[in-house]
């Protein structure tokens, strides 16, 4: 069984519609959503949910008023200054480390597991597909992308399916690092300008540090010709394989509208090419049937 | 004041604003870029760098001579980084959050303190413009200690301005916080629209004001704009899509030096914000 990341170091270069073309074409296959923290290709997939399930990531100290005695060690340890001076824990800033709750000499602090999100197994008209939603200003996505790719990947096993197509999130931080560990390959999603550049070599850099084979497309490319000469030229210094050329179309943005993959909205598009293009590929490369 | 341009979904126009907007400004504005993975606003701004810092954050070192092997410390860490198994001791120094727990814990002084490299600050300037950006180290995990130590570069006596990171979790809320003012930025696209929903509603829970700018507003659909209207959201600024505005975006170049009346634009979204944050008008 194969793992495609699709991720792009900057945001917003066409990871998710990308993602949801692949779908389009691909067989035998899970899809995964792994940007939980604002996750968007439930948008073009309608996925119709099968299992709901809590997401619990971490503890949150609770100071319980009636056994607290002011004393002020708490406030004085927390490295987060998440407790205010009428000992009252902001869950905001509460990075869940426990020191309040292991050293209170009154034991006077809870520390209750906090509920940060939910995850899901959907079917959708491509197939079974396993997202999350991470909520509002919480924490710990890094632990919940690892918990939908180890979903996927059971869902993948179960079924015996060949592939699991994983829409990533942006950055490099510890959301993308928990996509990359074990995955066969990474797609890297690039646009034709000085910070898709800039983006990019910093996400193959990690990539690079887990061992992980990149391979690279240009979206929009027409919008900068040469810069995306110099981006694949850049790529192929630094080992990456150039898969192709998307070109900037509307119909991405129209298909998106509508909720649907660009192949629904319109087939003949210059753009379906390229995703058709980049796509072969990527079943050469990965050995899928 | 402080005005934090944010977004919940990437690449829409974060950047472009707040570069643009500082540059428009000119004079006595500090422009912090909190979007450590991928900070791309110097590409823009171009600044003279006059100090570079590397930013740790404290992990623990184990004496093992020391170490009586009682599992304090393990028993304290919430976050796996201290294992005690059999008769070693193992610190996974990359999963640490320093909370400082084990070394408090340890009863044998066998704990020490050595540095984690979390990225770089970089301090320059363009004329009269002040410019602070972090650089997360690529394969550290953990953004928001060194957002919070670039966000702690605000400065109180002029305007500041920050670049935040994508996102609704820890590294944008660490970015926001504090702020005098949020302007979202999005697209008025299902994507777009999706994703203002979840920063919008991490700018309530937070509780600062904040108005919306549309970049590529001809694009898409008119959801956005009912939505704004829904939640009494003002839109401050429309950027439509414009080929030479895309095109000057991918070689690094300012919306305002390429079409110079921008500028007043810029100037005009600040009087705005300024109106809103002061109470002179209620959005």
């Amino acid at each position: 069984m194969k793992e495609l990341i699709i991720i792009s170091g900057k945001g917003g270069t066409g990871k998710t519609s990308i993602t949801a073309a692949f779908a389009f074409l691909a067989k035998n296959m899970v899809l995964c959503d792994a940007d939980v923290d604002a996750a968007d290709l439930h948008l073009l997939m309608s996925p119709e949910i099968v299992e709901r399930h809590d997401f619990q990531g971490g503890n949150q100290a609770v100071i319980n008023k009636d056994m607290c005695v002011e004393c002020g060690l708490c406030r004085e340890l927390c490295n987060w200054n998440a407790i205010d001076e009428d000992y009252r824990v902001s869950p905001i800033d509460c990075e869940g480390c426990g020191v309040c709750v292991y050293f209170c000499p009154e034991k006077a602090v809870d520390f209750p597991v906090k509920t940060c999100g939910e995850w899901y197994m959907s079917n959708t008209r491509f197939g079974s597909m396993v997202h999350a939603r991470l909520g509002i200003a919480e924490e710990n996505s890094g632990r919940l992308v690892a918990l939908v790719r180890q979903q996927a990947k059971k869902l993948a096993e179960e079924k015996g399916l060949d592939l699991i197509l994983t829409d990533g999130p942006p950055g490099i931080g510890c959301p993308v690092i928990a996509s990359l560990g074990g995955a066969s390959a990474v797609l890297i999603v690039v646009e034709p300008t000085l910070s898709g550049k800039h983006d990019m070599l910093r996400v193959a850099e990690l990539a690079g540090h887990f061992k992980v084979p990149a391979m690279i497309c240009v979206n929009k490319f027409d919008l900068n010709k040469d810069e995306t000469r110099v981006i694949e030229d850049t790529a192929r210094e630094k080992g990456m394989e150039v898969l192709g050329r998307i070109p900037f179309d509307p119909v991405f943005t129209k298909a998106m509208v509508q909720g649907r993959t660009i192949f629904e909205y319109a087939s003949r598009s210059e753009a379906c090419e390229g995703v058709i293009n980049i796509w072969d590929k990527i079943t050469e490369r990965l050995y899928l049937k | 004041m402080i005005i934090s341009v944010a977004s919940g979904k990437g690449g829409t126009g974060k950047t472009t604003v707040a570069t643009n907007l500082a540059v428009s400004l000119g004079e006595n504005v500090r422009l912090l870029d909190c979007d450590v993975e991928e900070p791309n606003s110097h590409l823009f701004i171009s600044p003279v760098i006059e100090e570079t810092r590397i930013v740790s954050t404290p992990v623990p070192q184990i004496d093992e001579k020391k170490c009586t092997l009682c599992g304090k410390c393990a028993e304290v860490c919430q976050f796996k980084a201290i294992v005690v198994l059999g008769k070693t001791i193992l610190a996974f120094e990359n999963l640490c959050h320093s909370c400082g727990g084990c070394m408090r814990a340890c009863p044998a002084d066998a704990i020490k303190w050595i540095d984690r490299e979390l990225g770089v600050i970089r301090k320059g300037r363009r004329n009269g413009l002040e410019f602070i950006d972090g650089t997360l180290r690529v394969g550290e995990a953990m953004s928001p200690p060194l957002i919070r130590k670039v966000r702690a570069k605000a400065d109180m006596d002029r305007l500041t301005i920050i670049d935040a990171p994508p996102g609704t979790s820890c590294p944008v809320i660490t970015a926001m916080k504090g702020a005098d003012f949020v302007l979202l930025v999005t697209e008025p696209t299902p994507f777009g629209l999706h994703d203002l929903k979840l920063a919008l509603g991490a700018v309530r829970i937070l509780g600062i004001p904040c108005g919306l700018v549309i970049n590529r507003s001809d694009m898409g659909d008119g959801k956005v704009k009912e939505y704004a209207r829904e939640e009494s959201l003002p839109i401050l600024m429309e950027i439509p899509f414009d080929r030479k505005i895309a095109e000057a975006y991918s070689k690094g170049r300012l919306i305002v030096e390429e079409m110079p009346d921008w500028k007043n634009r810029f100037i005009e979204l600040y009087s705005q914000i300024n109106r809103i944050v002061k109470g002179i008008i209620t959005p």
